[in-house]
């Protein structure tokens, strides 16, 4: 099976041209802060450093698969086909946005490209993928669901109640715990008993008697090859297992919260801000998984520099138009606030 | 046709039928259909009924996944006050996830509990805990009073297209009562008129229903006219039901086995002082519990719940002269 899904050379293109495509939604999110101030209103959660992660393991996709992660949710839906234009446009809050304004950054849904949509309260969302699953077993479908949530989440009930049930009922689901080392603003050695104990956090795994594997968050062919084997446990109806990618994030947990009319904007990442780790912080800049696996890429003459550049230019204008099209979509009419209370 | 049938052997009925109906309806919860002689895992296997371990949050919020993504699940969570244990599943996921998602997704599925449990439960488990869920836009809140009504609403709360929160009385499990047969369905936000009568309204729901009905006797034979109107449904609230019957009575008492503040009375009763004024020759009345947690023995709860009496009570002190021209 492994040996069938050996990669070929236009899914590594593809993997690394939707690593960059990321990269450039999140950064012209970022900018957005900037270049539009007030545009943005509430609370946006980039995913820059968890490109290597989130495409490592949605490349092991199968056409109708599910993701489904938390409130930190741009990249996914990218890499499921969602159009950047209707993401950039509900992030503005515009009419044109994928869920017409209702929702914004944290609450992203596109159930037509297998989003079904997310929480914006740690770790509940985790129950969501589970009982997603629970539909995937109970009508056969033959689908699996990704379930990526941060080691925040892993603190929660939610986290725990829905691993034990998932590994009683055996549901068809593969659950990606994105260590990126800072629940929110509180760095992992401060909350997780298993980092305390020198342990890695797929230790909990064990608590549940399922597969638990620690894996580079930064090397998206590390992701896929452990994202492959869960992926095919839990289409085997064995059930899930728990697999914990380290990377660090390379923005602050989010824009800084400001009172209106206090324009808000991105501070700097936690480690720097708040511990003083510039070090640290660096050395995650520098193993940034996007450069490393591009270099990957063309040491296997599989990536020419020409061709990197081409994605490059190709990404930073399909994500300028994402822009462009958001900034000219006009707001929803106040009225349609009492529209999708009830179904 | 109908059947003699208990409250209980009521709303089993209609899941059984609902579940028969609709393949993509499945039942589970924690101690439930434990061996293979429990009749729904007899008919329908392992997949759609299930037994669940005792963790309300991962129930709740797979019932809300599922549901997202085309299930149609029933929770039986047994009792109301172990919905608390996973607040933010039933007031802050359920009901919001349609909303936030413009529209996209639904979230078909029906908590189900018991409630009110005024046999000696004490604090915790005997508590009425549905004020916390009025409000919530996206949730629906049903409390059938009657074993007919425990079928029909149960099959509208499986069928309807939002998360539904279908909340049982347990004093009334066996109470019987005649059940059409086959598919009968009660549609949300219809109040039933119980009692007819001309002199005053009685609004009450589960349990409160049965006593105001009781207490209507006592008037009746004291010469007062008392119309008893059940809501069914908290939410959607069929206000104008009881506006239409304040109207013609005049005088409005309103009877909630909930604490004063945390009751659905207070919420009718805003709504007529807002509505009914110009009807009302009376003020309107509240026959609640007293502000207290439920208490352990058995002269203490009695004391702190409504019964009969406080209904006979409140009504005459609103039917009277004196009440009319205050």
């Amino acid at each position: 099976m492994a040996e069938k899904k050996a990669l070929t050379k236009d899914q590594l293109i593809w993997m690394y041209t939707q690593m960059a495509r990321i990269r450039e939604f999140e950064t012209r999110v970022k900018r957005t802060f900037v270049e539009h101030p007030g545009v943005i209103r509430g609370h946006t959660h980039l995913g820059d450093g968890a490109e290597a992660t989130i495409v490592g393991a949605l490349a092991t996709r199968e056409k109708n698969d599910l993701a489904m992660p938390s409130y930190r949710c741009h990249g996914y839906p990218l890499v499921l086909g969602t159009s950047p234009r209707k993401m950039m446009a509900e992030i503005y809050g515009r009419r044109d946005g994928l869920c017409g304004g209702f929702g914004g950054s944290m609450h992203l849904a596109d159930p037509e490209h297998h989003f079904p949509g997310t929480s914006g309260i740690i770790g509940q969302a985790i129950t969501h993928a589970t009982g997603a699953a629970l539909t995937a077993q109970v009508k056969g479908t033959g689908q699996i669901v990704y379930c990526f949530f941060g080691d925040g989440s892993t603190k929660q009930g939610a986290f725990f109640e829905s691993l034990n049930l998932a590994a009683v009922w055996k549901l068809p689901i593969v659950y990606i715990l994105e260590n990126n080392h800072y629940q929110a603003y509180t760095h992992v050695s401060l909350e997780d008993a298993n980092y305390i104990a020198g342990d890695p956090l797929s230790k909990k795994a064990e608590a549940f008697s399922i597969p638990g594997v620690t894996v580079d968050g930064t090397d998206p062919l590390k992701v896929y090859a452990v994202v492959l084997k869960a992926a095919e446990r839990a289409r085997s109806g064995k059930g899930p297992s728990l697999i914990e990618a380290k990377f660090h994030r390379l923005s602050a947990h989010g824009n800084a919260i400001t009172v209106p009319p206090v324009p808000t904007q991105f501070p700097e990442h936690e480690a720097v801000e708040v511990y003083g780790r510039k070090s640290e912080f660096a050395a995650a800049v520098k193993n940034d998984p996007i450069p490393r696996f591009r270099a990957t890429l063309a040491r296997k003459g599989i990536l020419k520099p020409a061709d990197a550049k081409k994605i490059s230019e190709k990404t930073q204008a399909e994500m300028e138009d994402a822009v462009q099209f958001a900034l000219a979509s006009p707001t929803p009419a106040g009225a349609e606030a009492v529209k999708h209370v009830y179904a | 046709m109908a059947r003699e049938m208990m409250y209980g052997e009521a709303i089993a009925a209609a899941i059984m039928e609902e579940m028969d109906r609709d393949p993509n309806v499945v039942f589970y919860g924690q101690n439930l259909a434990m061996t293979e002689r429990d009749p729904f895992l007899r008919k329908f296997g392992k997949r759609r009924v299930r037994i669940a371990p005792i963790s309300e949050t991962a129930e709740m919020g797979v019932a809300v996944g599922a549901a997202m993504t085309g299930l149609r699940p029933i929770v039986e969570l047994w009792m109301s006050e172990f919905m608390l244990v996973a607040f933010d599943e039933l007031i802050n996921e359920a009901p919001r996830l349609r909303y936030m998602s413009g529209g996209q997704v639904k979230v078909p599925l029906v908590f189900k509990a018991g409630y009110g449990f005024a046999a000696g439960w004490a604090g915790q488990h005997s508590n009425c805990v549905y004020h916390t869920m009025m409000g919530v836009p996206g949730l629906k809140i049903a409390l059938p009073s009657t074993a007919a009504d425990a079928k029909g609403l149960m099959a509208a709360a499986i069928r309807d297209d939002n998360p539904v929160v279908y909340l049982h009385h347990y004093m009334l499990t066996l109470d019987k009562g005649l059940v059409p047969e086959g598919a009968f369905v009660i549609p949300f936000g219809v109040a039933a008129v119980k009692r007819q009568g001309t002199d005053v309204t009685i609004v009450a729901t589960g349990w409160m229903v049965k006593k105001s009905l009781a207490a209507a006797e006592m008037l009746a034979e004291q010469g007062i006219s008392a119309e008893v109107i059940d809501p069914r449904t908290l939410t959607p609230l069929d206000v104008e039901t009881i506006l239409k019957s304040v109207q013609k009575t005049g005088r409005l008492v309103l009877v909630d086995q909930a604490t004063r503040h945390a009751s659905a009375a207070a919420i009718i009763a805003a709504e007529m002082a807002e509505h009914g004024l110009k009807a009302l020759k009376a003020p309107v009345k509240m026959v609640t519990a007293l502000d207290t947690s439920i208490p352990f023995s058995e002269p203490l709860e009695s004391y702190v719940l409504p019964n009969e009496e406080k209904i006979v009570v409140a009504v005459k002190s609103v039917v009277t002269k004196q009440a009319a021209t205050v």
